[in-house]
């Protein structure tokens, strides 16, 4: 079981670059772990430190300003390799959602299997969004799952998302896909039947 | 109304479809390496399951293990124990593994192919965005996260939106000294790296007809650097001869009625795609990368960019890439003096590669200042180019070969690539770090990284094949 995920009212972490990919979300020489857990400590690794392992202060994580459980990118989020170590390293760090106007489709995939929700939105809505956590850094941002909406609380600006019904019930209630596909076993020796030969 | 070749294997494969539009999908085969598996075994083991189909799943490890003493233990020992996982995961299970010096080691999307593993009308998947490779056969192949290589193993199927379809036409006839890998990267740099998110390629035309094997490999290995599910190409004359007599190809009979069915796959004349896209092989010239995604790709004689040329949302993003690499915007790339060259990787690690690469080479010789890492993409690669002798070519010119392995394409051994270094990389990626931290990667065709491995310098490489 996953932990659900209903309505997030967070505070924000916003990222306002392009095409982030999962290198930079978690570079590849941390890949060598066997388990799941510990990859929030590298998320970013290489933005977040320098090379001597010293936080660079320049970077958003390694400031107070920043805090909360919604991390707000640019656009093209989550490009790259199919490492879901990216989404477990997100995850892992505390974020529970991530907000941009387009994401990479293994990405988006890979962090809903691990209860991460990406929301995307108009590139309209995230200009502001960044503009509201410019003016206001305590800017919190509403995520309605079930009712998939996210709010702007700073600016009330409120817009709908989308999300295929399978996954969102999946998320909801802390499901994933390998319990859906066990139950689903008869089919698919039936299908295998139906193959023949 | 017609179907695409996308269509038509996809439909296949269909176990159950959920009310809200979500497919159950079959898939014929796994593929798994040591870096994205072990959650997955693990997970397996948690919940007391088996893998439903062993037959279908092969274990190769290739992204960690070194390029040089492979007989001997790996000496990193996180790296090690990765590998050692893999096979002891292998073994538990009862799955295939062809683990380090096995002669069918090597770079999985390598492997697969040379060895008829992937097949004609295959679904197929692996935890690895490069599995788009295996396209290039007719297949439906596209990369997966660890969730999903559980499920996979778990159950044979994975859980998937349908992709919308896109048709990217190439019409006419490449110029000389333009290959395959100049084909994608002038793809990728008109869709740019998102361009194709939310479709599944096929790439048709009459330039994609007169390529051979190993150049489709290349052209669908690099469809997800725009983006794409995957891509793949109708198998043709070209396919079934290459896949005769592979080691796993089904033989008599059996290749008879696989033939049958293989010709069946292309997309019908009427059969209509969401997004249909034509480029022509004429405006194609040998292509680089001047930043840290592969869409940031231009002709080797053109200027990067302008500042000015970019939309604003993009400068930020654009500055953050030259300021990386050390460009200015709009100053032209030939000339700039580099310091590694990597030929090698499941887009250029074939042996085609290798034979444009020492056609360039032969008679001349390294440039002093510049390392090179030619890495063959798996053992089977490197028999042939000791059989073709072309490792004597590339030693009369300077270069050693090394042992088959991811290597220095995401650097998870101990080909790095020094901070601040250029490297010209047949590689799919030049995000920052790849090849290292504080690496620049410039990617490129064989040829081109032939010519800046000869001279030090880009260059173009028609002036040396002249
Ligand atoms: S060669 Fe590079 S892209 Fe290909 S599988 Fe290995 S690491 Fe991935």
């Amino acid at each position: 079981m996953k932990e659900k995920f209903t309505i997030l009212t967070s505070t924000c972490v916003p990222l306002p670059l392009e095409n982030v990919d999962t290198d930079q979300i978690i570079p590849a020489r941390f890949l060598k772990a066997t388990t799941r857990e510990g990859f929030g400590d590298n998320l970013f690794r290489d933005w977040r430190y320098d090379k001597d392992g010293k936080p660079n202060p320049s970077f958003v994580l390694n400031q107070d300003t920043y805090k909360g459980d919604i991390l707000v990118a640019g656009k093209n989020f989550g490009s790259g390799s199919s490492r879901e170590h990216a989404a477990w390293a997100i995850a892992g760090y505390g974020f529970r959602a991530v907000v941009s106007s387009f994401f990479a489709d293994i990405f988006k995939n890979n962090s809903m299997n691990n209860g991460l929700l990406p929301v995307v939105v108009s590139p309209e809505f995230l200009a502001e969004l960044f503009d509201s956590l410019k003016k206001n850094p305590a800017t919190a941002v509403t995520i309605d799952l079930p009712n998939q909406t996210i709010t702007n609380n700073a600016t009330h600006r409120i817009e709908s998302f989308e999300i295929n019904a399978y996954k969102k019930d999946c998320l909801v209630n802390g499901l994933d896909d390998i319990d859906y596909l066990l139950a689903n076993q008869s089919k698919i020796e039936t299908y295998e039947q139906s193959l023949g030969s | 109304m017609g179907k695409t070749l996308f269509e038509k294997i996809w439909e296949k494969h269909v176990v159950d479809t959920l009310p809200d539009g979500t497919i159950q999908l079959y898939i014929d085969r796994l593929y798994c390496h040591e870096v994205t598996s072990p959650q997955a075994f693990a997970g397996l083991r948690e919940r007391g399951l088996k893998p439903f189909r062993p037959e279908r799943v092969t274990c190769i490890p290739d992204h960690n293990v070194p390029t040089l003493h492979q007989d001997q233990p790996i000496a990193d020992p996180v790296s090690r124990n990765q590998v050692d996982t893999l096979e002891k995961n292998a073994r538990d299970f009862g799955l295939t593994y062809y683990g380090l010096q096995h002669p069918k080691n090597g770079i999985i999307h390598v492997v697969g192919p040379e060895n008829g593993l992937t097949l004609p009308g295959m679904t197929i998947v692996c935890g690895d965005s490069h599995t788009s490779t295996h396209g290039a056969m007719g297949a439906i192949a596209f990369g997966i996260g660890t969730s999903e290589v559980e499920m996979t193993l778990a159950t044979q199927c994975i859980m998937q939106r349908k992709p919308k379809t896109m048709r990217i036409t190439i019409d006419g006839q490449l110029k000389p000294g333009v290959t395959a890998k100049d084909i994608a990267l002038y793809i990728i740099s008109r869709m740019t790296t998102g361009g194709a998110t939310g479709y599944f390629v096929e790439y048709a035309g009459e330039a994609i007809r007169n390529t051979t094997m190993e150049d489709r490999l290349t052209i669908c290995n690099l469809s997800i650097e725009m983006g794409a599910r995957g891509g793949m190409i109708a198998p043709d004359q070209i396919t079934f001869d290459y896949l005769k007599d592979r080691e796993f190809t089904p033989r008599g009979t059996e290749w008879e009625k696989s033939l049958a069915y293989w010709k069946t796959l292309y997309s019908d004349h009427d059969a209509v795609f969401d997004k249909e896209v034509t480029f022509h092989a004429e405006d194609i010239e040998p292509m680089l990368t001047y930043g840290t995604n592969p869409g940031m790709g231009m002709g080797i004689r053109e200027n990067i960019p302008s500042l000015e040329s970019i939309d604003e949302a993009g400068r930020v993003s654009f500055m953050k890439a030259l300021e990386y690499m050390g460009f200015k915007d709009g100053e032209p790339m030939l000339g700039k003096t580099i310091d590694y060259v990597f030929l090698g990787s499941c887009t250029n690690g074939r042996i085609e590669d290798f034979r444009a690469f020492a056609s360039v080479v032969k008679g001349r010789k390294k440039a002093d200042h510049v390392t090179a890492w030619l890495v063959p993409g798996s053992w089977m690669v490197e028999k042939q180019i000791r059989v073709e002798g072309i490792d004597k070519v590339l030693t009369e010119a300077g270069f050693e070969l090394r042992q088959p392995g991811c290597s220095a394409c995401l650097a998870m051994n101990d080909d790095k690539v020094p901070p601040g270094k250029y490297a010209v990389s047949t590689s799919n990626r030049n995000f920052e770090g790849r090849q290292g931290p504080g690496a620049r990667t410039i990617l490129a065709g064989p040829l081109v990284a032939a010519a800046a491995a000869v001279t030090g310098v880009i260059t173009d490489p028609r002036e040396l094949i002249k």
